[in-house]
């Protein structure tokens, strides 16, 4: 035990006075966010957007008039309570739900939102277009708060940032310390490979949570941005970051298992980590991407953080509700960390 | 004399190579045993075969008359070729992180006096100089109070005072009772500091016991060089009771009596203004067993 404290104060000192490192780590997710505020704010935005779900949405009369009106952003979701969570954040203006064949539509609308009411007489109209159907149209109401890109990048970025600070931290880290020298000297001592290995495992994760709450907090001062700060709400966080954090070590870990290389390492990192960027659903909702990409992106283990955390930031939701993303994170440590150490060499 | 370690027909090798070659040594306690050679002698994979850093091919390694295990790597101590401090870290930090490894420990201070240190105990151990970076490695070593410290090329490197100044500190270890394993290729350095020697060449050893009794079963006498005039030559049969050899600009006179060869000299009418006069030392030795000076000597091979 005292080892593992030894061996997670030396590295948390490492990383603390690595000045570069660490300011970069807390710096990057508002680089990043203020890049795409910038970016995004002369973006030309659809008019109004309008989400549907149900069997054979996409080619239903109604919807089809509506989809042809010039402006319109129209995707059919597979999921309904996706499609009502947008809805919720104003990420949607209208969802339209396809029931019983065709023959009942079940819209519903923000109470708050203009574009909303807009959206709905747009429907109605298209619906008056074809009564040889005889569509019958139900309307709802879902409320909730708006939630800007900003807010719902934030999420995103910080997965991102642990992704960065777990894989590279821990991967190139210890590449580099086999090809200086360290491990071998290491080696030379009584300390085991096990030990060796959780101690680097541990200190990340503590330095990972450490600093997302960190850039949190900066968010919250800097940006505005709400989360709950319940204490259910920080312990779930705070308990979603570390399974987070520790399933990106892990891929660092296999990743550092036997490079000696630290260009290699790079490499392989990077080949690792791209795909994720692009495919776990930071920038922009998957939600309506092809099938291969969805299957791509659920292969991938930071699409499990980026989700987890962008439903607990902000939507306030249980770690008892993320369970399914919980479990997948826990079976990706425990594997790839079995895997890192039986493959291990210190040389 | 105790045998504190042992090795029997220790052989390491690779698929192009045998870096060492059925080796048997015995290195007793509270004594210092240099392991010499030139480069890619395989004294490097020896040291580190009995550190049990590396797996041996085949052969045995015996620690207090067993097999080495846990307990070896709690009482060794080990300073390598080469090796990189913990970024950012100071040197006590460092000194603290190693010390948390092992269940028996150096007093600190005790540590920091005799490795010299404080002068730059709370300095980035990244940012030494050769000389203090080898004398924290020593002190990491040593943190365990180790029975044995290996040592393996500790003053490559360093410059001369540097090199001295790492002998003295050697020598207070040695007081202590601490055994010594250490390897180097300076000739100079292995007669100075060890009781026992073994010199290695292409992975096998080829002479071994103390410094002295090596030279006195290899050489009798002493050494005169004598550079080449224009207006003398040397008849190589024209001095009794000593050996001369042609070595291109220079003679060289092995002689058991100096004065009786000098004498001789000077009845020849040869002038003595540039003659050399020098006991023989390690290198003469490595250099009647394999034919080869030592700088010439070194083999293609995993040291």
């Amino acid at each position: 035990m005292l080892k593992l404290l030894a061996l997670i104060k030396a590295r948390n000192l490492e990383f603390y006075r690595d000045r570069t490192a660490l300011t970069w780590t807390l710096l990057f997710p508002f680089i990043v966010l203020a890049g795409f505020a910038y970016g995004y704010s002369g973006k030309k935005e659809a008019l109004l957007t309008v989400r549907a779900t149900g069997k054979n949405a996409e080619n239903h009369a109604v919807l089809k008039e509506l989809q042809a009106l010039p402006g319109m952003d129209f995707k059919v979701l597979e999921d309904e309570a996706i499609a009502t969570v947008k809805l919720s954040r104003y990420e949607t203006d209208l969802t339209v739900n396809v029931t019983d064949d065709g023959k009942h539509l079940v819209y519903a609308t923000n109470p708050d939102s203009e574009r909303g009411k807009l959206a709905e007489r747009l429907l109605l109209q298209s619906a008056l277009l074809r009564p040889e159907l005889g569509a019958t149209l139900e309307a709802r109401t879902v409320t909730g708060h708006k939630i800007r890109y900003a807010d719902w990048l934030l999420p995103g970025l910080l997965a991102m940032n642990i992704m960065f600070g777990s894989m590279f931290g821990v991967g190139y880290v210890i590449v580099r310390y086999r090809k200086n020298g360290v491990l071998k000297r290491l080696r030379a001592t009584p300390l085991g490979a096990f030990q060796f290995l959780s101690a680097q495992v541990i200190s990340r994760m503590l330095l990972m949570l450490f600093t997302s709450l960190l850039v949190i907090g900066g968010a919250m001062l800097l940006i505005g941005f709400k989360p709950s700060l319940s204490f259910p709400a920080l312990l779930d966080l705070t308990l979603f970051l570390g399974v987070s954090a520790a399933a990106m070590i892990s891929v660092g870990l296999v990743v550092a298992a036997r490079i000696s290389s630290e260009e290699v390492a790079d490499g392989v990192l990077n080949l690792m980590t791209w795909p994720m960027i692009f495919l776990s659903g930071i920038w922009f909702s998957l939600d309506g991407a092809s099938p291969w990409v969805l299957r791509i992106s659920k292969a991938m283990p930071l699409s499990y953080v980026v989700k987890g955390l962008r439903s607990i930031l902000l939507d306030g939701t249980r770690i008892t509700e993320l369970m399914p993303e919980v479990r997948i994170l826990l079976v990706i440590t425990g594997v790839l960390i079995a895997v890192g150490s039986a493959l291990f060499k210190w040389r | 004399m105790e045998t504190l370690l042992e090795t029997r027909a220790l052989v390491k090798r690779y698929p192009e190579l045998t870096a060492v070659d059925c080796l048997d040594l015995k290195i007793h306690a509270g004594k210092c045993f240099g392991l010499l050679g030139p480069n890619g002698a395989g004294k490097t994979t020896t040291l580190e075969m009995i550190e049990g850093i590396l797996p041996p091919t085949s052969g045995e390694i015996l620690y207090r008359n067993a097999p080495i295990g846990r307990r070896f790597s709690e009482e060794i101590g080990i300073q390598f070729q080469s090796t990189a401090l913990p970024d950012f870290l100071q040197v006590h930090e460092v000194l603290t992180l190693f010390s948390a490894f092992y269940s028996k420990h150096m007093n600190r201070d005790e540590l920091k006096d005799l490795c010299d240190l404080g002068d730059f105990w709370t300095r980035d151990a990244s940012k030494l100089s050769g000389g203090q970076r080898q004398r924290v490695l020593l002190a990491l070593a040593l943190v365990n109070d180790p029975e044995i410290v290996f040592l393996d090329e500790p003053t490559t490197g360093l410059d001369p005072q540097a090199r001295r100044r790492f002998w003295e500190l050697l020598s207070l270890i040695r007081k202590r009772g601490k055994t010594v394993v250490l390897t180097t290729h300076y000739m100079e350095e292995a007669y100075e500091l060890c009781d026992e020697i073994a010199i290695m060449n292409r992975g096998k050893i080829i002479a071994q016991g103390s410094p002295d009794d090596l030279l006195k079963e290899h050489f009798r006498g002493i050494s005169i060089r004598l550079p080449k005039g224009t207006d003398y030559k040397i008849d190589t049969n024209s001095m009794s009771g000593s050996e001369v050899f042609d070595r291109g600009e220079a003679y060289e006179i092995l002689t058991e009596d100096p004065n009786v060869t000098l004498r001789r000299l000077l009845d020849l009418g040869i002038p003595l203004k540039e003659v050399q006069i020098r006991s023989r030392n390690l290198e003469d030795l490595f250099l009647k067993l394999t034919g080869k000076g030592f700088q010439n000597a070194e083999a293609p091979r995993a040291d």
